[in-house]
């Protein structure tokens, strides 16, 4: 049939035998997601269109993540337009201040999504639950109306690129090195309309974490997804989150791709997006002393427990420089509870870290953290454009959680296999 | 559909936190939107942009967030059209959702240039420089996603 993965997730979801790339079909979702930012956007359109009805109101998750707890009054009534429809139309994956995480985390630990799924996001980094074998990407705010109102959106069936990882990871070293190496590889848009499609016998040595984080950011390289073969780790991870049966698609033998890369995870380094794109990697041997005011530890990319943990590691005991701002940020309320059954924030304030609820605020320069014309942040979120967490003179560098710790306490970006 | 206008050009991977940042989403009216659009770039957007300018970029423009309020930005600042080397895809998609017009086009077009665009021979003639160029027509499929007036119309007769 030679179909990659995510062809066959999208035949199966139009009620087709097979799809062939370039193709425009009109396919059924699983899950349509909106955010506090996109969410009234959705709603102004919905209602514009005189719709009324939702086609399923279980399968509509609204979270509010990215300006809350409400950072102004503008962004208290956009919270309120969306509770409101919400509570009309009786939709109960509505997630508000106290039980709200960062949607990308959230909603895989709420077993909102599962393998096989088809899911639309109104957030870019929804291509984050291709780590579960699902096929999941961003779209705007219009197409999240359409599909509240009737289970549907369009897709142009996908190429795919095929990256191949064999070996393992080296300590210090984790999924947000590897996704970085890839983007300082093949560039911003160098997955462009296409599908990134993991594979090799490395696969298995990656946690769940290393894979969310590595699918999160697919679209960081123009890609439509990003997307895991399923294996025992998945389907354990499923079961543990939701009581939905997974659906489990693999890749044709004789699948089609545009190219293949490979990979020897062993040989990836701990590696640093420098300003102004993704794509700007530097690994450690390549970079100049970079003195940083100000370090974020959270994100739909690496807020998740495993970061938070490696980040105490590193912290544990010691104090973060004085000029370092440390803010973490655990992505949802579970994991916040988690690090602190850990003793994981008694560790981090102790540092002289601050901890915050779960918010999106600073990657997108929301709220808590904004950056001073000139100041550089050190940050484990997933863009870094002019202007990206504040001033449009400040600066962002992307690294994993373990350099990030590392350079809260030395001041200046450090490796922390050298501490 | 044809239309004439004066390009203001930008340069490859021009991203969504750029066209509209963050700190103005806030708000999803699309005048106060325009009122910001384009700021960390190019401050003098805003004061210079006259109706039915065509915004210029080159490669992977609007990557980034996938928030609408950037396509809606660009079309309340007045712009007609936007013509770019390459599309960042959630851009490309916002754009036909929402009634934005837009062109992949990789010929050689300057600040200023006087563009004429007619969408139905596909043709892009740049007025100053005497150079035109053809450029694909959409698949049918979102032709009736623009022609409808936007996907919630289109879903009509789509779904």
């Amino acid at each position: 049939m030679h179909m990659t993965m995510s062809q066959k997730i999208l035949a199966a979801h139009a009620g087709r035998k097979s799809v062939t790339a370039g193709e425009l079909i009109m396919a059924d979702l699983d899950l349509v997601l909106g955010n506090d930012i996109t969410a009234p956007v959705a709603i102004n359109e919905y209602r514009k269109a005189g719709a009324c009805g939702v086609f399923d109101c279980q399968k509509i998750a609204l979270v509010m993540d990215h300006f809350t707890p409400n950072k102004d009054i503008k962004a208290a009534e956009q919270t309120k337009q969306v509770r409101e429809f919400a509570d009309e139309k009786k939709i109960p994956n509505f997630f508000d201040v106290g039980d709200v995480g960062i949607e990308h985390v959230l909603l895989p630990e709420k077993g909102l999504v599962v393998t096989g799924d088809l899911v639309i996001g109104a957030d870019s980094h929804t291509c984050t639950y291709g780590a579960l074998g699902a096929f999941s990407t961003g779209v705007g705010s219009t197409d999240m109306a359409v599909g509240m109102a009737y289970g549907k959106a369009w897709f142009k069936v996908p190429t795919a690129m095929k990256f191949n990882l064999h070996g393992k990871l080296s300590k210090w070293v984790s999924g947000k090195d590897v996704i970085l190496h890839i983007i300082g590889k093949i560039g911003v848009d160098g997955a462009l309309y296409k599908s990134m499609e993991f594979a090799g016998d490395g696969v298995a040595s990656l946690t769940m974490d290393d894979r969310l984080c590595i699918c999160n950011m697919a679209i960081e390289a123009g890609a439509k997804n990003g997307i895991f073969p399923v294996d025992e780790s998945t389907l354990r991870f499923v079961a543990e989150h939701s009581k939905r049966k997974p659906v489990v698609y693999s890749a044709d033998a004789d699948a089609e791709y545009d190219s293949v890369m490979d990979i020897d995870l062993s040989e990836v380094h701990s590696t640093v997006a420098f300003p102004h794109l993704p794509s700007n990697t530097r690994t450690f041997d390549q970079m100049p002393e970079t003195r940083i005011d100000q370090v974020v530890i959270g994100s739909c990319t690496n807020g998740r427990l495993s970061d938070l943990q490696v980040a105490a590691k590193i912290l544990k005991g010691h104090k973060v420089h004085h000029r370092v701002r440390t803010l973490i940020i655990p992505a949802t309320q579970k994991i916040y509870l988690e690090a602190m059954k850990q003793g994981l924030l008694e560790i981090f304030i102790n540092a002289g870290c601050a901890v915050s609820t779960p918010t999106c605020g600073p990657c997108l320069g929301g709220h808590m953290g904004i950056l001073a014309k000139g100041e550089r942040a050190l940050s484990t979120t997933n863009r870094n454009f002019v202007g990206r967490m504040g001033h449009p003179e400040s600066e962002v560098y992307l690294s994993s959680p373990e350099v990030a710790a590392a350079s809260a306490l030395t001041g200046v970006i450090t490796d922390p296999a050298t501490l | 559909m044809k239309i004439l206008g004066n390009v203001i050009r930008y340069g490859d991977n021009v991203d969504t936190d750029v066209i509209i940042p963050a700190r103005y989403l806030n708000s999803s009216d699309p005048k106060e939107l325009a009122s910001h659009c384009m700021e960390d770039l190019d401050k003098t957007f805003v004061t210079r942009v006259k109706k039915g300018d065509i915004m210029v970029g080159g490669q992977n423009f609007g990557c980034g967030s996938s928030r609408e309020h950037a396509p809606i930005a660009i079309k309340e600042s007045g712009i007609s059209c936007v013509v770019a080397k390459s599309f960042a895809r959630i851009f490309y998609r916002n754009a036909i959702n929402t009634g934005l017009p837009i062109v992949e086009f990789s010929g050689e077009i300057e600040e200023g240039d006087q563009l004429e665009i007619d969408f139905e021979k596909g043709v892009l003639k740049n007025v100053t420089r005497k150079t035109e160029g053809t450029f694909p027509p959409f698949p049918t499929f979102l032709q009736k996603i623009i022609e409808a007036g936007g996907l919630f119309k289109a879903m009509e007769t789509l779904a």
